[in-house]
């Protein structure tokens, strides 16, 4: 199990124990966190699981492949933090994560 | 209608769109009893892994459901599963299982989803033939997907497709028998059905177009294809995805309006002001296109779920996407945007040789799809100028020294 702390748009947050080996994505969506769609269900085909990563953790994010990396080029409101939350995977070495969604998804 | 203070809905079904009205339903604040009632013993899941990374064995079966257990148990959702509804009784507003249950209902959403088409020929019901539609036909098949197995798929679809790169990638003998003279002909242009069949044809599937299979044969179990020419083509596991027939007919032997498919309009509502339809089920308004039509996606069953929760709720409408698909195929990615089928132009971006490329569909010089293989900005920026009605020249669009953002600022 490792924490993670979804920041909504607001500024709410959420702390939900993420089991390793699953998505970012995935532990939002069977915790009902706000803010992420994820319609494609991780297939990395539809960009609606857009987070900001903080700042902290973008060493161990991580980069984005290609396909992710083009796909988060044509998001809306992207930052140099953006990235796809069901193309990082949860790992002890990301205990303490805290990721804030956008405003929307689409 | 205003349903928002309905106290007792039901949904009927258990995949995506049932899953979505759900959780759209609770987010938009309905705080009635919500039954779901769904033909499988499984939680409402994602079948498009079935044919993809979960039939590989690549993604454990709790990865597929949408939620878990408990989340329909704090939303207070009750699930009535491995149930069949037999029939509904609009005027006492009833749902009646077939196992002699009734539920009541304020408002009903129906989302029965779609069935395989049933292969019309002798052999049909022999041993190891299987569809490939719910998680229970997975279970059945992987255990047979071993190393030099011989598997012929019938129908080049997508499903079939992807399932011929899933047993290659597992060491199959795969032949993929095709009545139209190239794969993918119901779905889109030729130049991408060359692509995916010279694809294809390098990973060492024996693709079979114009083929006419007569019978299946064996003694019990599946052991060959026989097509009308006289062809026999040895077979241990017969796969056939020959498209969906929607299941309508719950519906429609309650008198609510069918016509290839449970009609629907914008909000996901049928001719009765308390039952909604959504997914693969439903016939609806295609708002882009300005004609109806029945989409079997995920977009669709998201959206439709969404729309039906909404209206239920007297929100606002929620936006109606351009519709999407995809497909995962060895290494590619296709990403497919709007709907390509009365197209009278297309426009090349790429080249097919590095696998890598985009084809655009233009009809009276406007762009209604795109089917893009790796290559994500096409997608994203076709389906954004075909949400907008967008024009865009042909030679504008092929021509890769023009960026997708520089084409997307200039579309008008």
């Amino acid at each position: 199990m490792t924490k993670v702390t979804y920041v909504a748009h607001d500024g709410t947050e959420k702390v939900i124990d993420a089991n390793n080996g699953e998505s970012v994505m995935e532990a939002a969506i069977k915790n009902s966190v706000p803010g992420i769609d994820a319609d494609c269900g991780g297939a990395c085909a539809c960009a609606t699981c857009h987070v900001y990563v903080a700042d902290a953790f973008m060493d161990k994010v991580g980069t984005p492949e290609d396909m992710e990396q083009s796909m988060l080029d044509f998001a809306e409101n992207v930052q140099a933090n953006s990235r796809l939350s069901c193309q990082i995977t949860v790992s002890d070495e990301l205990e303490g994560l805290v990721v804030t969604t956008p405003e929307s998804q689409h | 209608m205003d349903l928002s203070t309905a106290e007792k809905l039901v949904i009927i079904g258990g995949g995506q769109a049932a899953a979505q009205a759900c959780a759209s339903l609770r987010l938009f604040g309905f705080e009635g009893e919500i039954t779901l009632i769904g033909e499988e013993p499984a939680l409402p899941y994602q079948r498009p892994p079935l044919s993809k990374a979960y039939m590989k064995g690549e993604m454990t079966e709790e990865r597929l459901y949408f939620k878990p257990q408990d989340w329909y148990n704090t939303q207070k959702i009750q699930t009535v599963l491995s149930t069949r509804v037999g029939k509904i009784d609009r005027s006492a507003q009833v749902v009646e299982t077939e196992d002699g249950r009734s539920f009541d209902y304020d408002a009903l959403i129906i989302s029965t989803g779609s069935r395989p088409r049933a292969l019309p020929l002798p052999g049909a019901d022999l041993g190891n033939v299987f569809d490939l539609r719910d998680l229970s036909d997975v279970e059945h098949i992987r255990p047979l997907m071993v190393t030099g197995k011989r598997l012929v798929i019938v129908g080049a679809g997508y499903i079939g497709l992807e399932a011929a790169a899933v047993a290659r990638q597992l060491g199959l003998e795969v032949t993929v028998l095709e009545m139209a003279d190239r794969v993918l002909a119901r779905v889109t242009s030729p130049v991408m059905s060359a692509f995916f069949e010279h694809e294809h044809v390098a990973q060492g599937v024996h693709i079979r177009t114009g083929a006419q299979l007569a019978s299946l044969q064996g003694d019990g179990q599946v052991q060959a294809a026989i097509l009308s020419d006289g062809t026999e083509i040895a077979a241990d596991i017969v796969l056939v995805g020959i498209g969906i027939l929607p299941n309508v007919e719950l519906a429609s032997e309650a008198g609510i309006a069918c016509s290839n498919g449970i009609l629907v309009d914008r909000d996901a509502r049928t001719n009765d002001a308390r039952v909604f339809a959504a997914g693969d089920c439903a016939r609806r308004p295609l708002v882009h296109y300005g004609r109806q039509g029945r989409l079997e996606s995920v977009h669709n069953a998201i959206e439709q779920g969404k729309l039906a929760a909404a209206a239920i709720m007297g929100k606002p409408r929620p936006n109606e996407d351009c519709p999407w698909f995809w497909s995962d195929q060895y290494d590619l990615k296709l990403q497919i945007a709007g709907l390509s089928e009365d197209y009278d132009e297309i426009a090349v971006r790429g080249d097919p040789e590095e696998r890598k490329f985009a084809a655009f569909y233009l009809r009276g010089g406007k762009l209604i799809a795109v089917d893009a293989i790796n290559s994500a900005p096409e997608f994203i920026v076709a389906k954004k100028l075909i949400i907008t009605g967008a024009s865009v020249a042909p030679e504008t669009l092929s021509d890769t020294s023009i960026s997708m953002k520089e084409i997307a600022a200039t579309a008008a």
